[in-house]
């Protein structure tokens, strides 16, 4: 199925401000760079807890999904 | 009306501690039951709740539900209703055991029980020493309680419409609450959501300030909704700061790190809080601090190039006691404020927390409003719980944990109410005006029509920022006048704010813009309650309101011992009478007295 990025950049709405403000970053300055399936991998890292995807962006926890790598890595940079 | 159309015997609004609490009393006594969304439910900001929730167990210290609401009424400043308290500080016990057996993972004792802990502004004895009686989960109390209650819901079947927003609340000629619209963000297509009940739970709106530490979910849409139906919002004036949030960010720096050995510096380097406490300087209560810090700022000496921040600096620490004390600290300094606390002071400025006011009702969750000579008569087949809602247990501060306690206590409160009242018959499904959909469907129109206007962004950053100034953690009369004047432009503005993108799916556009129509009904509230109290009373303090032997801490109960009902259509206001008495004989009304800790 198509990915639709909007869905993707609702979904990057959280529960945790500090989630909220690295995805607004992120959102503004590299998701319309991103191709289909990195967008693809984005949607499925957001299905993550918000406790856990903090603890990715912030390395308190290694993310050990290798789809997840990529992204994560492009979240810790914003 | 050429909408679609479902009907449930009751609706919820918000997904969070609240709005899920109500949904399992429905669900499980048998009732169809639709909870909206805008977020998968285990992502409201609930989650972010890390305190506790508190009840008198009494497992780790001696306690009694006098004690704590003693505890909250003072806390209130003595604007709590004492009816709602007293019910709310009765049932905490019930619904805390309640949660442990739907799973939550609480702390344990060693012979098992609940382990609790100690918590600001909570006491024993009315007030003679600290009493263990907050309940937690780690520090992710919000969460686990959140996962608790999604999964319970999951069992009883309540169906969710997960990423719908609701847009409006429906009513009949009569003032009948009806059901909402609602937009499914898949399809773009409103929706209405027809039924015998509806319970708002849509949680704060602290986004309304520039600097808040709410997630960015928190927009006010059911006070948006309620003040745009023609019901009344209550006690908007008072919001709880929080003195050291991250400047331009929000991140709350926790109270930690001035318990380190955090110095708060101005401008010129001085360590300020010397000349406000001499005693307690870093370290005094948060109001202290968050106004000495405003004071400051409003002196001039304030940082950075708008001189609108002062500094937490902890560079005197080593190295090696901020990495093994403060890492998480740290992490958020470095990413959100772009400075390493080891190498550089922290910029910080009181910051919005926590909404007390909201859509006025009762201890049973109803909502209420002034009807003929009844100050707070029920609206029929309309409730409200949680941080939306003031029923009023908060005041004018709320303690810590008891927002928990707030969201379990009026959830299954009002939940009960419904189910009490439809078995009892009296929640007919009434007829569908005409014109249900209306509204809606204009703002609508209105939005995919406008080919100019304001920017959605540049809109609610001049809220955001005229509600920071004009209407912070201290207030000032002149500040406080021209705010109102500043506000009602702004909200001139919002009504012709302009999205490029007109497409219908997934339009996170067009989701912003009527969120920013919610937010707006907030910030006009707050400003002009907050302007029309001339006293100092809990989170509200005025700087022409001192503290004074004929009026202790600016407090003026003779005057303004009421609470504020602000109407949005003629920005008019009405007050109503504290509740002083509580609920039963079973404890004495808590005498009036001054606030001090």
């Amino acid at each position: 199925m198509a990915i639709n990025r909007g869905k993707v950049r609702w979904q990057c709405r959280r529960s945790l401000l500090e989630l909220d403000l690295v995805l607004a970053r992120f959102l503004e300055q590299e998701f319309d760079r991103l191709d289909d399936s990195q967008v693809a991998d984005l949607e499925d890292l957001l299905r993550c807890d918000d406790y856990d995807l903090w603890a990715f962006i912030n390395g308190s926890k290694p993310c050990e999904v290798a789809r997840w790598q990529g992204v994560v890595a492009q979240l810790k940079r914003c | 009306m050429n909408v679609a159309k479902r009907t449930f015997d009751a609706v919820i609004v918000g997904a969070g501690g609240a709005g899920l609490r109500a949904a399992l009393q429905l669900s499980e006594a048998g009732l169809k039951t639709a909870v909206l969304s805008k977020v998968f439910p285990t992502r409201s900001h609930t989650v972010a709740a890390q305190g506790g929730v508190a009840a008198s167990l009494g497992n780790s210290t001696e306690d009694h539900w006098h004690w704590h609401m003693y505890d909250t009424v003072k806390g209130s400043d003595w604007l709590g209703d004492q009816d709602a308290i007293e019910f709310m500080c009765k049932k905490a016990n019930e619904v805390v055991v309640e949660l442990e057996h739907y799973g939550m993972p609480f702390d344990r004792t060693d012979n098992g029980k609940i382990y609790q802990r100690p918590f600001g502004g909570h006491s024993m004895n009315y007030g003679k020493s600290p009493v263990m009686r907050s309940c937690a989960a780690a520090d992710r109390t919000g969460h686990a309680m959140l996962h608790a209650l999604y999964q319970r819901n999951v069992r009883a079947r309540t169906q969710f419409f997960v990423e719908w927003m609701a847009l409006d609340l429906i009513r009949d000629a009569a003032g009948n609450v009806l059901g909402v619209t609602a937009l499914e963000l898949e399809t773009g297509e409103v929706s209405v959501f027809h039924s015998r009940a509806t319970i708002f739970a849509t949680g704060g709106s602290g986004r309304i300030f520039y600097s808040s530490t709410n997630a960015f979910t928190n927009t006010g849409d059911g006070l948006g909704m309620v003040a745009r139906a023609g019901i009344p919002l209550e006690d908007m004036e008072f919001w709880q700061f929080h003195p050291t949030g991250v400047a331009g960010a929000g991140v709350l720096i926790t109270e930690g790190v001035r318990g380190e050995g955090g110095i708060l510096r101005n401008a010129k380097g001085e360590r300020f809080m010397e000349r406000y406490a001499p005693n307690l300087k870093d370290l005094a209560s948060r109001d202290v601090v968050s106004r000495s810090m405003v004071t400051e700022i409003n002196a001039g000496l304030g940082c950075g190039s708008d001189k609108d921040y002062v500094l937490l600096d902890i560079t005197h620490l080593s190295p090696e006691i901020i990495m093994k004390r403060l890492p998480g600290i740290r992490e958020i300094s470095i990413r959100f404020a772009g400075v390493d606390p080891i190498k550089a002071p922290i910029p910080v400025v009181p910051t919005c927390h926590y909404q007390m006011g909201g859509i006025p009702t009762n201890y049973k969750g109803q909502v209420v409003q002034p009807e003929g000579g009844d100050l707070a008569s029920p609206v029929h087949g309309f409730y409200a719980a949680g941080e939306c809602a003031c029923a009023s247990v908060h005041g004018a501060n709320r303690l810590g944990t008891n927002s928990l306690l707030d969201l379990l206590v009026f959830g299954k409160s009002a939940g009960e109410s419904v189910v009490a009242d439809f078995k009892a018959g009296q929640l007919d499904l009434k007829p569908l005006p005409e014109d249900a959909a209306d509204r809606s469907l204009a703002r609508l129109a209105r939005l995919e029509s406008q080919k100019e206007g304001h920017s959605v962004n540049d809109v609610r950053l001049s809220m955001q920022r005229t509600m920071q100034k004009h209407a912070g953690v201290f207030r000032f009369k002149e500040l406080l006048t021209e705010g109102v004047t500043r506000i009602m432009d702004v909200a001139e503005s919002a009504k012709s704010t302009y999205i490029n993108d007109k497409s219908k799916v997934w339009n996170t556009a067009r989701q912003e813009a009527l969120e920013l129509d919610n937010m707006i009904e907030v910030a006009k509230a707050t400003m002009i309650s907050a302007e029309a109290r001339k006293e100092s009373r809990g989170a509200h303090v005025r700087d022409d309101a001192p503290d004074t032997p004929e009026h202790p801490n600016g407090r003026d109960d003779q005057n303004w011992l009421k609470h504020t009902l602000w109407f949005s259509a003629d920005n008019r206001l009405e007050y109503k009478p504290v509740h002083l008495k509580p609920l039963s004989d079973d404890v004495e009304p808590i005498a009036l007295a001054k606030r001090t800790y």
